[in-house]
């Protein structure tokens, strides 16, 4: 029996309603640990022959939810969502936070394997080594509280019947899909509690598309036993003293980016990225901080970072917006990268993403796509049906609920940044690629590269996660470190050199950082490589050409203290040469034959065969 | 007068400062439990509302409705801490304590279905420890005089956690908070 974890996985066939555990060996779960790798290994076992064919959309794909052996454990649990991802036609390993993760281990699940369709709105109620498949008619169109409430209520009540009836049980945690994944929106999350989302991926849009509104869990046993629960016990107390010294991101979480970011790093989107500089100081962190935070501290289970804080709008027009942080991302996307410089409107934007599950970094990146179209005059009013200008937060309000209904331009817009440009650009006959921010269909993060001072000319552009600032690559080497916290599933914030001890404690296998980061990780990395090539069935990606930066950040930057830089295409160049070179990819940017052979994936090389032809 | 005041040990909390964290709850299962059993700790923390997370945990009532309503004697009170102690033999889980608890506090071990009541760990309660390790301030320890006024405060302490959940979230969410609920 392999420690710290539960032991099996939970497959549900959505199709005919058909629920089984399934059980992987030990070697698949020490070459791919859980989380991410194991995803990339489920979904190339399974839709690895047919990949170009698959319809992320369509009941062919398998929606993954997976735990690693750290989560709970470790401090920060978290869950990673994944499937053929219906924004890059890629593999994206997508994590969020929240109770989930332990509760699906406590319930004896390492994970969740959804494939088929159901016929009609269902959700997943998971208890102890048990899962039934139940009606979400009652909560299907609805927006997060009522899900949650309603949910929530129901969960309870089925626990206390199962129980004696005079205790208090536990609420279960859930993940669930907004309105945004149910009409299928590419860029909708997948959501915990109020604002914990898995946005990059558009894996919220795979449960839709599955009708599976959401996942209910509880689990009553404890986590899994370990190898060397004393060694455990003091490698966490260890970790746990590290993290309590990060006073920063205790303090302010990512929120104290909103300002300093834009100003000191020019590299903050701000009117849809065609400045990165602001000198707002209205929009800094003390501003949310006085005037918004009512809890100064949030956080998940096991973290003692706290790095969210849950800020609500008290008065005004905007009162009873409720939403954490916003952490820098959405700060900045629901922000400047709007022509929004209010904390209130920033905030009521944050909370109304989340409450239609759509994900605010990419959703907010096709609002302001939409919203230079207008002020280019490429899209008019009679397209949208309203004015759409830099920081009317009414106008972009009325726009995100379009978008989720896929109404009118909505219906267009849903499709993502990239997908909406294509056909726009043919509707309009005008290119309007060009300024469309996003790196293989996936919205970039919000941090740019033209000041220099932030993110690497080649972060976005070489990474198999493509426009994600989570996992933005430096050198072939140091990359795959982040693929192993993805994978045994814990947060990344809550890094610490310690992680190869500790899992050595929990599972009792050595692993150094060396091997990680040259062979296991580089073979995760590789198949996400590969599936990203094959591509299909809509979008197929060449690395000649995609392997690059949006055009918008070759353009100089009009203002501020780095006004005038640009990203160096020759610079550029050459790292993605050297990052080719070095992870084991040819000039064109394909994994050689020798270094798939290298790390064990036979299949995967015979599969880019039809690749390398083209 | 004798020169030493006898005190009891109890633990107060700020709902308004819990992050739902959870390590206290991991802190009690690993003394307890010996590894991390969120279900089994004491200590439990309810989030019935996202945001609002209430810790829910024996505050000790000055009459002690559990004990004198115990039919099998399995609980009794802990002198020198002031804590409910369950024997865990003779207890047969019948419930009667969780039902005569203002607050719904007992629940069933989710292993053996017995009683659980929190302990304070004899004296140097881990919950705590955490709490104000991580400087959240949630929990902390009180020494209380053991006949004098303070004690009758506790009781008002004990209630069930969706009405706690209710006034939090009127706190923290003002009218927007009754909706939640």
């Amino acid at each position: 029996m392999v420690r710290g974890y539960a032991g099996k996985f939970l497959e549900v066939d959505l199709s005919s309603g058909g629920i089984k555990d399934v059980t992987f060996s030990d070697d698949i779960l020490r070459n791919f640990v859980g989380g991410r790798g194991l995803a990339t290994k489920i979904l190339w076992d399974r839709l690895g022959s047919r990949w170009e064919e698959i319809d992320p959309l369509g009941p062919e794909n398998i929606f993954l939810v997976l735990t690693g052996p750290l989560t709970g454990i470790y401090p920060g649990s978290r869950v990673c969502v994944s499937g053929k991802s219906p924004q890059s036609n890629g593999i994206i390993g997508s994590t969020l936070s929240g109770e989930f993760g332990n509760e699906l281990k406590c319930a004896g699940y390492d994970g969740i394997i959804a494939t088929g369709k159901a016929e009609k709105p269902v959700y997943l109620f998971i208890t102890d080594d048990n899962a039934e498949i139940r009606s979400a008619e009652h909560v299907w169109g609805k927006e997060a509280p009522e899900t949650i409430r309603t949910l929530t209520k129901e969960g309870l009540e089925l626990l206390k019947r199962a129980g004696r009836g005079a205790e208090k049980i536990k609420e279960p945690a859930m993940i669930y899909c907004g309105p945004a994944g149910e009409s299928r929106v590419r860029t909708a999350a997948v959501m915990q509690k109020i604002s914990h989302a898995a946005g990059y991926g558009g894996y919220g849009a795979v449960m839709g598309s599955k009708n599976l509104k959401a996942i209910v869990v509880k689990g009553r046993k404890p986590l899994p036993s370990v190898t060397s629960p004393e060694t455990v016990k003091i490698l966490l107390r260890e970790v746990e003293r590290q993290l309590l010294e990060r006073d920063r991101l205790r303090r302010w979480g990512t929120g104290y980016g909103g300002y300093e970011v834009g100003a000191r790093q020019s590299s903050e989107p701000v009117r849809n990225w065609q400045e990165e500089w602001h000198d707002e100081k209205r929009f800094g962190g003390p501003k949310f901080d006085f005037r918004y935070w009512v809890k100064r501290y949030w956080s998940d289970f096991n973290c003692p970072v706290a790095c969210m804080k849950v800020a609500v709008v008290k008065t005004g027009p905007y009162k009873g917006a409720i939403t954490d942080d916003p952490d820098y991302e959405m700060q900045a996307y629901l922000g400047p990268n709007l022509g929004i410089f209010d904390p209130d409107k920033c905030i009521y934007l944050s909370a109304l993403i989340d409450y239609l599950g759509f994900s605010g970094i990419n959703g907010g990146n096709t609002l302001a796509f939409a919203a230079e179209l207008y002020q280019r005059g490429i899209l008019t009013k009679e397209d949208l049906g309203f004015e759409l200008n830099w920081g009317d937060v009414e106008a972009f309000e009325r726009l995100a609920r379009m978008i989720v209904k896929r109404e009118g331009i909505g219906d267009i817009l849903a499709e993502g940044t990239y997908r909406a440009a294509l056909k726009i650009s043919e509707m309009k006959g005008v290119d309007v690629t060009k300024y469309a921010v996003h790196v293989k269909g996936v919205e970039v993060g919000a941090h740019g590269t033209r000041s220099g001072l932030d993110f690497n000319p080649i972060a976005y552009a070489c990474s198999p996660q493509c426009g994600d600032h989570t996992s933005g690559v430096y050198d072939a080497y140091n990359d795959a470190r982040i693929v192993f916290f993805d994978s045994a599933v814990v947060c990344s914030m809550c890094g610490s050199p310690l992680i190869w001890d500790f899992y050595k404690a929990v599972t009792g296998w050595d692993l150094t950082d060396a091997d990680w980061c040259r062979v296991l990780g580089r073979r995760i990395m590789h198949i996400q490589r590969a599936v990203l090539l094959l591509g299909g069935p809509d979008i197929f990606w060449r690395p000649e050409i995609h392997d690059d930066n949006p055009p918008r950040f070759y353009e100089p930057l009009p203002s501020g203290p780095y006004k005038g830089k640009t990203t160096d295409r020759k610079t550029f160049e050459d790292m993605r040469k050297q990052y080719y070179e070095a992870i084991g990819w040819d000039e064109r940017g394909i994994p050689k034959s020798s270094v798939l052979r290298e790390l064990g994936l036979e299949d995967v090389d015979k599969a880019l065969d039809k690749v390398r032809k083209q | 007068m004798s020169g030493r005041r006898e005190t009891i040990l109890w633990i107060a909390r700020d709902y308004l400062k819990c992050t739902g964290c959870r390590r206290c709850e991991i802190a009690c299962s690993l003394f307890h439990e010996g590894w991390i059993w969120p279900e089994a700790s004491r200590i439990r923390v309810f989030m019935l509302v996202p945001g609002i997370e209430i810790p829910h945990f024996c505050s000790q009532c000055h009459d002690y409705p559990c004990v004198s309503a115990c039919p099998v004697k399995a609980l009794s009170v802990d002198e020198r801490t002031g804590a409910v102690i369950v024997d865990r033999e003779k207890c047969t889980g019948c419930g009667v304590c969780i039902r005569e608890c203002p607050g719904n506090i007992p629940f069933f071990h989710p292993g053996d279905g017995k009683a659980v009541i929190c302990d304070l760990c004899g004296g140097d309660p881990q919950c705590v420890k955490v709490c104000q390790e991580a400087k959240f301030n949630a929990l902390w320890a009180v020494r209380e005089d053991k006949t004098g006024w303070g004690s009758y405060n506790r009781k008002l302490f004990a209630q069930p956690p969706e009405e706690i959940t209710k006034d939090v979230a009127m706190n923290l969410y003002g009218e927007k908070g009754e909706e939640w609920i």
